[in-house]
């Protein structure tokens, strides 16, 4: 198997990664999900069978690596709770990037949120979608949908 | 058909920050996790940029950018070394320093430990008995070959000598032709030249 240079995923991918992480682990969250998602693909890369969807195997890394980090979270109550809502300061970077509209994002189901976010983020291609979350194009389709649903509902800018 | 919600998602994605730019953190991440098993980065010199490349090991490649494409180089070590490979600026500071001291003519021997997996058999021979040569000497192909075991074998240790991976560090440039003439080099004859008169080898 030639597998590419590490490096030249970093530099095609690194950019939508992060935005994943934003989106699905959270601004707080988005440098811990960025750095576990790489470390995980760095040390399962020399044993990968294909190349031809680097990016769906990136961001399926990086879903679960928001999912185990959303339960870290989960199991530490006293950080959060009693808490009132997180507010951005005017001078968060986080402030000019609609955090309501990724905390909406946030609230989806897992494969939800995936979908919306490749589909919407990425224009990614429902093929490429079914593989990153190990379904059928037709569950794909389901989960974009489902998910653009409720953010309509949720989301009143 | 795109709605209104998958706009605003596209437009707040592009608002967003770009991810944290300290490559290097997840370089160093990486290596204290045994994980970065080929670190690189390019280095300026007065012959230009050369692209310099680590194992934990040691030095493993470095190659002139002006000459062969950092990109085939990479992939080249991605193929025989390793494909995890990572820019690592941090990884490759002892062979900047020591190349660094080379150029500004304060250091006549590279003393950073050296990777040899990409050479086999009478190329390592040759490439050994070539690293043996001091600044300011030179010696011959036909010598390399004899020292390297195989004194009939000029012609091969000419191709050795031409598949370097190190060259600079391993002195492949001064080895000369018997009588005199400079013979060939990866890298171009002016930057054989240029390292020759750079040691006082030749005027």
């Amino acid at each position: 198997m030639n597998l590419p240079p590490f490096q030249a995923l970093l530099d095609e991918h690194r950019v939508a990664v992060f935005r994943f992480c934003v989106a699905s682990a959270g601004p707080d969250e988005a440098d811990d999900c960025f750095q576990e998602t790489w470390i995980a693909a760095l040390r399962a890369y020399p044993k990968l069978r294909r190349t031809d969807n680097l990016r769906a195997w990136l961001l399926r890394i990086a879903q679960n690596k928001a999912i185990d980090l959303h339960r870290a979270r989960s199991r530490r109550p006293v950080a959060v709770q009693g808490l009132p809502e997180r507010v951005s300061a005017p001078d968060e970077p986080w402030s000019n990037g609609e955090p309501e509209l990724w905390a909406e994002v946030r609230k989806l189901p897992a494969k939800q949120r995936t979908a919306v976010f490749c589909r919407s983020v990425l224009g990614m291609p429902y093929a490429e979608l079914a593989q990153l979350l190990e379904s059928s194009e037709d569950a794909a389709r389901r989960n974009v949908f489902e998910g653009l649903k409720k953010l309509k509902e949720e989301w009143n800018p | 058909m795109t709605s209104k919600i998958e706009s605003a998602l596209r437009e707040a994605a592009d608002r967003l920050p770009d991810p944290p730019g300290a490559a290097d953190a997840l370089a160093e991440r990486a290596s204290a996790e045994g994980l970065l098993d080929v670190a690189y980065a390019t280095v300026d010199s007065p012959l230009g940029p050369l692209m310099v490349a680590s194992t934990p090991r040691g030095l493993v490649r470095l190659s002139y950018s002006e000459f062969r494409d950092d990109e085939a180089v990479l992939s080249d070590l991605a193929r025989r070394v390793s494909p995890r490979v990572l820019e690592a600026p941090a990884r490759v500071d002892r062979a900047r320093r020591e190349l660094d001291e080379y150029f500004e003519g304060r250091r006549t021997k590279f003393e950073l430990p050296i990777d040899w997996t990409l050479t086999r058999g009478f190329t390592t021979e040759v490439l050994r008995a070539t690293a043996a040569v001091g600044f300011g000497d030179t010696t011959t192909y036909s010598e390399v070959a004899r020292v390297a075991g195989s004194p009939r074998a000029v012609r091969a240790a000419g191709n050795s000598l031409g598949s370097n991976p190190m060259p600079i560090v391993v002195p492949c440039h001064r080895v000369l032709r018997t009588g005199g003439g400079l013979g060939g080099y990866t890298g171009g004859l002016e930057r054989k030249e240029f390292l020759l008169r750079l040691e006082g080898a030749i005027i």
